[in-house]
């Protein structure tokens, strides 16, 4: 018998920390899917007619697709049949579409995200991290607003932008992921109620992180948010994103869709911490976590840079990508995606170059345990005209337990004979004898595993901003800790 | 004068092979014993046994330790009693920090003791000092624990590790090989600078040359799962000279 075994069972049966729900009376239109429920959905976001319109194409393109059995079925995972006729689309905690101030909000709402360690409260805010907080199908606050617009940057919900940018909205909205880029964009593009809008004015740096938190609560609804982040010529900014949901029996979906777009000498840096419910340990309920997340390095020298910590939701299909088009740009990808109970995770990224000297680099980690199963999925495409890039990959799993699995699919389309491509992959269980090792030295097994899986992420760990770090090692070891209540 | 160890009559085995077929040997604190040994004799099975490795199998003999019986004790409570062992082949433990191990290792023994947890400079002034002691390059500490570290840098870890929790038993299997003569001398000064009345060691080694620098109080000769014959530091003389054959014919079993 294995030294591990016993913690790795309770490890993969361990406890989710935010399955609480918020009672508070919310504004839930009827479940089903229809032309007459987007345009609910519209008035009740009090959309312009442009916006109608975009829904409306949108939705018919993915009535299109699921007419013809369009869902996405490539990935390595078992999704069960989903019925998009039985879920809501739209839902607003305590009835309001829209919030002036914190003040209309319902205390309720201000304790939910308090517990989640969000504070909204001006005096109580974490210093130097403007909150975007997004609960159900709506954003109920976007804290340093003042501060930032005195710098010339736009931070506040989609719908506010809507209304009150909607040329730059009309300008970047689907121009790195169109509506027809698949099957959950399309949903998305018809069916979204609100997310994060940011725009970077030309050399600016950002001097706070910038973060959106997601929240669903509502049950039997689907959460759809857009996060669209424009960083114009010269201008940094980096943005945070983490997400929680309630303990239910019943699955929810969540598809998002993020958008950026770097300008000439632009760089953005993205940060998740994706934490939504992933079921119990036997599978029942979770939230499918169905989301697009693409940037576009549009001119010369622009960097995107995605990190990923992935611990929650029962189905993870996303592959945050970066389309290298201007020269000289740069994408990264670094990702932990953990997995447990049965969890499936499909993740991985696109990196596709078609300027020249484009580099991208690409480091995954996964982790295993339980009866889950983790995939990693990448593709490097690089064109014709796409002298000189640089790929390098890495892709590393490790696997606690012996029945979970691990899977990496590493795709490489090279057109252009100069470029250079470097992929590495290794697949790893918890030693024996590292656990042996760290326990002959008095440390006890269930720190050893800790200790083992965080130095197998710490190179991902340490891309994340300070505070968020410590977040994310925290989460890893809740994660890991057999005895969570 | 209870003994830090009492090995009587121990048999193990391994996938269902027998390896140890009845070891006996009476450590007191203070003392340092040698043990030598062809190789695949059973050295490193022993400290294993003794370390509490599950893929050995004990099938009889007993092992008291301090007067408490040893083969009942989980791994990790063996060693926050006071039991370590310096492994012939450290495991690398890739991305994990010396200092984040070392706080967790000498906190759980402290605790264990009831002693306050070190915080984190209390922890690295003592790290210096140990390291400073056994003449360890001071960097190591900063890296993954034994990630990429030489041959011998590894073993030089373990003493620096041993000079951190403060052991009551110290196995070292087999410390000495693939040490340069330099690093030999300073593992062998370390150990010298750790050896107390109150604790004991145990020394796997090969080489009669480490012996010139540890001097033993006794030494063992191991072979086919029994200490066969024990002397003083001349028997290592002898061994070094004649080689085993002619232990094993003096090594005919009762
Ligand atoms: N895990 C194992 N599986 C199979 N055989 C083993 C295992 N461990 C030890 N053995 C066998 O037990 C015997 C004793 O091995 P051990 O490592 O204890 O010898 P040793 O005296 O330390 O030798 P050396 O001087 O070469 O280090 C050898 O024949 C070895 O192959
Ligand atoms: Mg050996």
């Amino acid at each position: 018998m294995n030294t591990d075994t016993q913690y790795l069972h309770e490890v993969a049966a361990s406890d989710y920390e935010h399955g609480w729900v918020t009672e508070v009376v919310s504004d839930t239109i009827p479940k089903g899917l229809s032309e007459d429920i987007i345009r609910l959905i519209a008035s009740k976001k009090q959309d312009p007619d442009w916006m109608l319109e975009n829904r409306l194409r949108a939705f018919r393109y993915w009535q299109k697709l699921e007419a013809a059995d369009q869902r996405p079925n490539w990935a390595h995972l078992s999704i069960p049949a989903i019925d998009f006729q039985n879920i809501s689309y739209y839902s607003a905690p305590g009835s309001k579409p829209k919030y002036e101030s914190l003040e209309e909000v319902d205390p309720e709402i201000l304790r939910t995200f308090e517990r989640l360690g969000i504070p909204l409260q001006e005096q109580k805010l974490l210093a130097g991290v403007a909150v975007d907080a997004v609960i159900d199908s709506v954003s109920v606050a976007t804290s340093f607003k003042e501060e930032l617009s005195q710098l010339g940057i736009i931070f506040c919900s989609f719908t506010e932008a809507i209304e009150k940018h909607p040329e730059l909205v009309q300008k970047y909205m689907g121009s790195v992921v169109p509506y027809t880029d698949n099957f959950y964009a399309a949903l998305n593009a018809a069916v979204f109620s609100d997310g994060s809008f940011c725009y970077i004015p030309p050399g600016v740096r950002c001097p706070m992180e910038l973060s959106t938190y997601f929240r669903i609560n509502e049950a039997g609804t689907g959460q759809f948010e857009r996060t669209l982040i424009v960083a114009d010529k010269g201008s940094y900014v980096s943005y945070l994103e983490g997400c929680t949901a309630p303990r239910r029996d019943d699955n929810q979906l969540h598809a998002a869709v993020v958008e950026i777009i770097a300008h000439e000498d632009a760089e953005v840096k993205y940060s998740t911490i994706q934490n939504w419910y992933p079921g119990d340990s036997g599978g029942t309920g979770g939230v499918f976590n169905f989301v697009t997340k693409r940037g576009i390095c549009l001119e010369d020298r622009a960097k995107i840079s995605w990190t990923q910590l992935e611990t929650g939701s029962s189905i993870t299909w996303k592959y945050p990508s970066v389309i290298l088009k201007g020269d000289n740009t740069k994408g990264e990808f670094y990702s932990v995606a953990f997995t447990k109970g049965r969890q499936q995770a499909d993740t991985g990224t696109k990196m596709l170059h078609l300027g020249r000297n484009t580099s991208s680099t690409i480091i995954s980690k996964g982790i295993s345990a339980g009866r889950s199963s983790n995939s990693y999925r990448g593709l490097v495409r690089i064109n014709r005209k796409a002298d000189n890039a640089r790929n390098f990959s890495q892709c590393d799993s490790m696997l606690l337990g012996d029945r979970c699995g691990a899977h990496t699919f590493p795709y490489l389309e090279t057109s252009n004979p100069t470029a250079q491509v470097e992929h590495e992959a290794t697949t790893s269980k918890v030693g024996e004898d590292q656990i042996f090792y760290c326990k002959q030295r008095g440390i006890s097994e269930q720190d050893a595993i800790k200790l083992i899986v965080s130095g197998f992420c710490q190179e991902i760990l340490a891309k994340l901003p300070m505070e968020f770090a410590v977040e994310a090692r925290k989460l890893l070891a809740i994660e890991l800790e057999g005895s969570v209540g | 004068m209870t003994p830090v160890l009492e090995v009587k009559n121990l048999k193990a085995s391994v996938e269902g092979l027998p390896i140890l077929k009845g070891v006996d040997l009476t450590v007191y604190a203070g003392e340092l014993h040698a043990i030598m040994g062809p190789n695949g004799s059973g050295k490193s099975t022993l400290a294993s046994v003794l370390a509490g490795r599950e893929e050995y199998e004990v099938n009889g003999g007993t092992v008291l330790y301090q007067g408490e019986d040893l083969l009942e004790m989980e791994v990790d409570e063996r060693a926050r009693e006071g039991l370590f062992m310096a492994f012939q082949y450290p495991v690398e433990l890739p991305g994990v920090s010396m200092m984040n191990f070392l706080k967790q290792a000498v906190n759980s023994v402290r605790e264990h003791r009831g002693q306050k947890p070190l915080g984190a400079a209390a922890l690295l002034r003592m790290a210096k000092e140990k390291a400073a002691l056994i003449n360890l390059d001071s960097r190591l500490k900063k890296r993954s624990v034994n990630e990429g570290f030489s041959g011998g840098e590894k073993k030089r870890n373990e003493i620096f590790q041993l000079a951190m929790l403060d052991p009551r038993l110290a196995i070292l299997d087999e410390t000495d090989s693939g040490l340069d003569i330099d690093a030999l001398r300073s593992v062998a000064d370390g150990v010298n600078v750790l050896r107390t009345d109150d604790r004991a060691f145990v020394v796997i080694t090969h080489y009669q040359r480490l012996l010139n620098h540890i001097v033993p109080d006794y030494v063992h000769v191991m072979y086919d799962g029994r200490i066969v014959l024990s002397g003083n530091k001349e028997l290592a003389l002898q061994l070094e000279a004649r080689g085993y054959d002619w232990v094993s014919q003096e090594a005919v079993p009762a």
